[in-house]
This record gives C-alpha cells, sequence and structure tokens, in this order.
C-alpha cells in the first residue's frame, strides 16, 4: 500500500504571465518524497520552491509534467479533485493563520469538520487530545491572541495533523518565530510526523533546522540542484 | 515553552499507544477522488455556528450592523405604516357604509370628486324584489368657517336619509332624529383640529344651538360623529338629504352621487349585482361592498403618488441597510482573508465560505429584525397618538418586513461572497 511515494514528480515545469510576459519558474522538476520522509526544500528567493509547494499542495493547477501526490495525477485534476486531496495534506504556513474568535480546540477542531464520520464530541475530544501532544493541554480553550507566537505555531501543528494527513507541507514555519520556539516546534512536528509515519516536505531558510531532515533538496532558478555537501541527514 | 519538553513522550497517536504502527491514517476523508457528501444539517449548521462565532466575537462590529438592519427595519416599517393608515383612512367614509350594493356612474375616479348620476336609478332598482331598500347618498366639499377664527376650509358633507340606516358611524344614532329639523349638521370629531373645536364649543353651549356657517349659511350644529379625516377630506359633517340640497342649491336635486342598495335577508348579493348590471343602463356601475372599497383604494394608490412615494421610502431604507450589511460582511471577511485561504487550503470549498457569509447576513437580519419589529410597534403607538392616523402593528406586515429584511441581508451577503475569491490560499506560501 505504501509501496508507491506520497510525492512523485516527474518533468514539471510551470510558468506564470502569458506571451511575451511570460516567467518560467519550474524546469523540469523531478522529486520524490518517499514513505515518512521528512524532505526540506532551499534554495535562494525566487527558485521556485513555494511554487513548487503550492502545486503538490493542489493549491494551484498543473501546466506541464506529471505530479501524483498521495496517489492522485494532478495534471489535468479539476478544482474538485484538489479540494478532496488537499483534504488529505496537512498545511503548515509561516504565520498560523489561526481563527481569531475561535479557541486553540475549536481551531484545531477546524480541520476536522469535513469528516463527516466524526460527531462534535469525537472532534473536540480528538482536537484536545492533539493539543497535549503539542504540550498545549492547558491552553486548548484559550484564544490565539492569549498565546505566544511559539505557542500558535504549534497550535496550527495540531490543527495540520489533527485530520490524520498523508502529507505535511510547511512553509517557513519558523520565519516568525525566536530561534528557540522555532526549534521546538520543527522538532515537535517531526517527533509526531514521524511517530505516526507521515512524511513531511518543507521549505526552509532556516539554517538551523536543517538537522531535521533526512534529505536536504536546494534549488536554484526553477531547476533541483544537487544536495549541498554536508548536509546529508542521519 | 516548558510545557514543550514533555510533549513528544505524552503522544497519544505514539504507535505503540494506538497500535497503528506507520499505517496510513485511519481516519480523514475519502481515499482519492470525490469528497463525501456531508449530511444537509452539518452543512448548514456548521457554518452557521461558524458565522456566529465570528460575529460574537467583534461586538462593536456586530452591534453596529444589528444598528444597521434595525434602522431598516424600523424606516420599513414606518413607512408602509403610514401607507396603510394613508389608505384605510381614505376609505374611512366608504367603509362606515353599511349596504350590499352601491351604484356609482362610471367616470367616478373617488369619492371626493363624484361624477353625478341620475337619481331615478335608485328607484328603478327597487323593480327587482331582492332590493328592500335604495338610499341615495350626495356628497359634496362645501366650505366651513372656523367658529373661533372665522377662517375658511372646505369640508366634506355627506347628506343621506338618516332612517334608512345605510351608514353607521359612532354617534349617529343619537342625532339622527335632531338632523331631521332644517339646517342641522353633525360634525366629525375626528376631522382635523382646522375647524376649530367644535367638540368644546358645543359643550360649553350647554344645550343651546351651536351656530356654524357652513356653504355661505347659518347651520346649526346638534351633535358629532366619528368618521375620519383623509387625503380627500380634512373634515367630515353629515346631514339629511334636504339639508344637503338647501347647502348646496346649486345641485339638480334629480341628481345624486352614491346609490346604497340594501337586499332583503338572504339575497345573494353577486346575482343580484349580475342582474342590475342587465337592466340598469350604462351610466352607472353596480359595486359590492368590497368593490367599493377597493376602486376607491385603488385611486389613492395608482392615480395618486402617495403609493410610490412610500414605496420608494421603504426602497431607501432597505438600500441604506444592505449597504450598512454589506461594508459590516465585506470587512470580516477582508480582516479574515489569510484564515479564510488557510481553510480553502484545507479543503473547504467555496460553498462552504459562502454559506459562513450568508449564514452571517441572515443572523444578522434575524437579530436586527426582532428590537427593529418592537421599536416600531412602539413608534407606531407613540405617531398613531399623535397624528390621529390608525397605525398599527399587523401580522401580515410583519412577515412581509421580515421578508424584506431577510431578503436584504441576503443580498448584501451575496454582494460580500465575491470578496471570497481574494482568499486564495495559493498566495498563502
Amino acid at each position: 500500500m505504501r509501496e508507491e511515494p506520497p510525492v512523485l514528480l516527474r518533468g514539471v515545469s510551470y510558468a506564470y504571465g502569458e506571451g511575451a510576459l511570460r516567467r518560467p519558474v519550474l524546469r523540469a522538476v523531478d522529486l520524490t518524497v518517499g514513505p515518512g520522509e521528512i524532505v526540506l526544500l532551499t534554495g535562494p528567493s525566487g527558485s521556485g520552491k513555494t511554487t513548487l509547494l503550492t502545486l503538490i499542495g493542489a493549491l494551484r493547477a498543473m501546466q506541464e509534467g506529471s505530479a501524483v501526490v498521495l496517489g492522485q495525477e494532478l495534471n489535468g485534476a479539476g478544482e474538485a479533485r484538489r479540494m478532496a486531496l488537499r483534504r488529505r495534506i496537512g498545511f503548515i504556513f509561516q504565520h498560523h493563520n489561526l481563527l481569531g474568535f475561535l479557541t486553540a480546540r475549536q481551531n484545531v477542531a477546524m480541520a476536522l469538520e469535513l469528516d463527516p464520520a466524526l460527531d462534535e464530541r469525537a472532534r473536540l475530544g480528538r482536537a484536545g487530545a492533539m493539543l497535549e501532544a503539542v504540550g498545549l493541554g492547558g491552553h486548548a480553550d484559550h484564544v490565539p491572541a492569549q498565546l505566544s507566537g511559539g505557542q500558535r505555531q504549534r497550535v496550527a501543528v495540531a490543527r495540520a495533523l489533527a485530520g490524520s494527513p498523508g502529507l505535511v507541507l510547511a512553509d517557513e514555519p519558523t520565519a516568525a518565530l525566536d530561534r528557540a520556539s522555532g526549534g521546538e516546534v520543527v522538532r515537535l512536528l517531526r517527533d509526531l510526523a514521524r511517530s505516526r509515519g507521515v512524511p513531511i516536505l518543507m521549505v526552509t531558510h532556516d539554517p538551523r533546522i536543517l538537522d531535521i531532515a533526512d534529505r536536504i533538496v536546494a534549488m536554484e532558478d526553477g531547476r533541483i540542484v544537487e544536495a549541498p555537501a554536508g548536509a546529508a541527514a542521519d | 515553552m516548558n510545557e514543550m519538553a514533555a510533549a513528544p513522550k505524552l503522544l497519544p497517536w505514539a504507535p505503540e499507544r494506538t497500535g497503528e504502527g506507520t499505517a496510513p491514517p485511519p481516519y480523514g476523508p475519502g481515499g482519492g477522488g470525490e469528497a463525501p457528501r456531508p449530511g444537509r444539517g452539518r452543512r448548514l449548521l456548521l457554518p452557521l455556528r461558524l458565522a456566529w462565532r465570528q460575529l460574537r466575537a467583534e461586538r462593536a462590529r456586530l452591534f453596529s450592523a444589528l444598528a444597521g438592519v434595525m434602522f431598516a427595519c424600523v424606516l420599513v416599517f414606518m413607512q408602509l405604516g403610514f401607507r396603510a393608515a394613508l389608505f384605510e383612512s381614505a376609505t374611512s367614509l366608504l367603509s362606515a357604509m353599511r349596504a350590499e350594493l352601491f351604484l356609482m356612474h362610471p367616470l367616478t375616479t373617488a369619492s371626493f370628486r363624484p361624477e353625478p348620476l341620475p337619481r331615478a336609478r335608485a328607484f328603478q332598482t327597487l323593480a327587482l324584489p331582492e332590493v328592500a331598500q335604495a338610499v341615495p347618498v350626495y356628497m359634496a366639499q362645501v366650505s366651513w368657517r372656523n367658529p373661533e377664527t372665522g377662517a375658511r376650509r372646505m369640508i366634506q358633507l355627506v347628506g343621506f336619509d338618516m332612517e334608512a340606516g345605510a351608514m353607521r358611524f359612532p354617534g349617529l344614532e343619537a342625532v339622527a332624529e335632531a338632523l331631521k329639523r332644517p339646517d342641522t349638521v353633525a360634525f366629525d370629531i375626528r376631522s382635523r383640529p382646522e375647524f376649530g373645536d367644535v367638540a368644546g364649543l358645543l359643550a360649553r353651549a350647554g344645550g343651546a344651538p351651536l351656530k356654524v356657517e357652513a356653504g355661505n349659511r347659518e347651520v346649526e350644529v346638534v351633535g358629532l360623529v366619528e368618521i375620519g379625516a383623509s387625503f380627500g377630506a380634512d373634515g367630515n359633517m353629515i346631514t339629511n338629504e334636504v339639508n344637503f340640497r338647501r347647502l348646496v342649491p346649486q345641485r339638480r336635486a334629480s341628481n345624486t352621487d352614491l346609490v346604497a342598495l340594501r337586499l332583503v335577508p338572504g339575497a345573494d348579493p353577486r346575482a343580484v349585482q349580475a342582474r342590475l348590471r342587465e337592466i340598469l343602463p350604462r351610466d352607472v356601475v353596480v359595486l359590492t361592498h368590497e368593490e367599493l372599497v377597493a376602486h376607491e383604494r385603488r385611486y389613492w394608490e395608482e392615480a395618486t403618488p402617495i403609493g410610490f412615494i412610500f414605496g420608494f421610502g421603504s426602497a431607501m431604507g432597505l438600500i441604506v441597510g444592505m449597504v450598512i450589511v454589506y461594508q459590516i460582511l465585506f470587512s470580516d471577511i477582508a480582516a479574515h482573508l489569510r484564515e479564510y485561504a488557510t481553510l480553502k487550503a484545507m479543503g473547504y470549498s467555496d460553498g462552504y465560505l459562502a454559506r459562513v457569509v450568508m449564514g452571517a447576513a441572515l443572523i444578522l437580519a434575524g437579530l436586527g429584525f426582532v428590537p427593529g419589529a418592537a421599536l416600531s410597534a412602539a413608534l407606531y403607538e407613540l405617531v398613531g397618538a399623535a397624528t390621529y392616523l390608525p397605525l398599527g402593528m399587523t401580522p401580515g406586515r410583519a412577515v412581509l418586513v421580515f421578508g424584506l429584511i431577510f431578503a436584504m441581508c441576503a443580498a448584501a451577503g451575496l454582494l460580500a461572497v465575491r470578496k471570497l475569491r481574494d482568499a486564495n490560499p495559493a498566495d498563502m506560501f
């Protein structure tokens, strides 16, 4: 069942704009993320990392190439199929993007409201357990404004994992955090994902967190370049 | 951060606890293609709950939105209330008539400006055995001199045979006998105050005859009746046929303005109406009581700008309310674009988020309507007492206004939903 890799990209190209303004950002990218693998995507600004992440996350329609994510071919997939796929992916953004008018528990439960198999009690129960797992059991009824930056991002981690995703996509989750809390958040994410066998694809510029990766992929000018020497994972 | 350190050891999801191992997630919607269809209840209730939580979080914004809805609500209630009250008062004289059928000249547009019809038609109807009585009613605008100030003003004079019982106003029976005397009238106590405090003068006269000038003639006010002022007539007074002719000598005795037909008990007005239409010439139309009132009402609705003015006022209120609600919903979306985009990234559909916005609009409609309706009912009391207009809350109007406010908020919601397009999760990374 888990033979095929969660993410399998072959010859993915993407360009913004039309005609003379056409600006390619991805050129024939091949990338594989294996089951349970934690892959960090690095590279300078404008190298296409973020576009790649939005394509894998089914947030953007494909143009060229083949991308099979969690068994779903994305080239030619319509909005409904992409929406269904997004429900099986956990997203963590640069900012926590929590709903300010909901408590931490309700925010996490939002990830479960799309699952018709769960009732309100089951949702809140699982959300509470997930908050325990990120060490915020005592803050479940706080709204985001009452939490610190690191705590909010941990709620976002809990939300991303609450729906039992088959893949976690993270975009510079430590960018808005100080060194200590940033490191805690990504290590927590790594531990939780690893214990559940969920692969992670994370875009980051942050050299302090490179050690969590199984593999580091560097991008430049829309292409995957060789992994930087000495950055191999443990 | 100290609670962090212990966290990994407490994993409730740890494989050794749940026995899941590294198996794929046991829950989570769908295995691939289509998303499962949620039930109708959760499709509507969960977005509604989210909308309510969002509205509740910002009290100031919620209250300004509710104030906007209330404002629209009160405005529409007042406009529709005035409209109904004015139409009702315009037909109060005709509504007070107690007869099954009426004869009217086909060119009469409104009762205050009647075209005369041959009085002989009244007696011709008696050819039918079902017609028990035919009562000619005379109407004219005559001048009235305010007994206190001497100022002149036109008043509606209604003349008819007091004994026929074709009219029923409060107070009529008490004055019917006195009105048989020459040059006597009964004054409508609900006439506008510009006609003078006739009731007060009558009380102070203490039985002595109260002489006033009407239609260039000295007449005696023998009592008071209650009819009500209208658009067409600022005031009313009633008298008998003969006195009417004395006050309006230029009118030909062979003409009348309206004929009230009373039928024998058990007669079918519709059948008699059809029969009368066959036998009477084309210079009269035969109307039932409802048709007569509706004819008068239609004149005020269609031939005057009154209906349009109040309809326009209502529309303005609804537009202002819609703009306020739209502003609130729009700024709510604009302030939460990032969060909405995150929800889309999590797999929430555009339709779900649209239902959240529409849910917020409908919550505002409901929460704004209740105090708005209560305030309107209080204002009806207040304004009705000040203007003598028959203002009051009716269930039908409450339902209508609720429908309008609901539609107003829904329209504002539909406009605001367009803003959701800006919540694009691809722009989030």
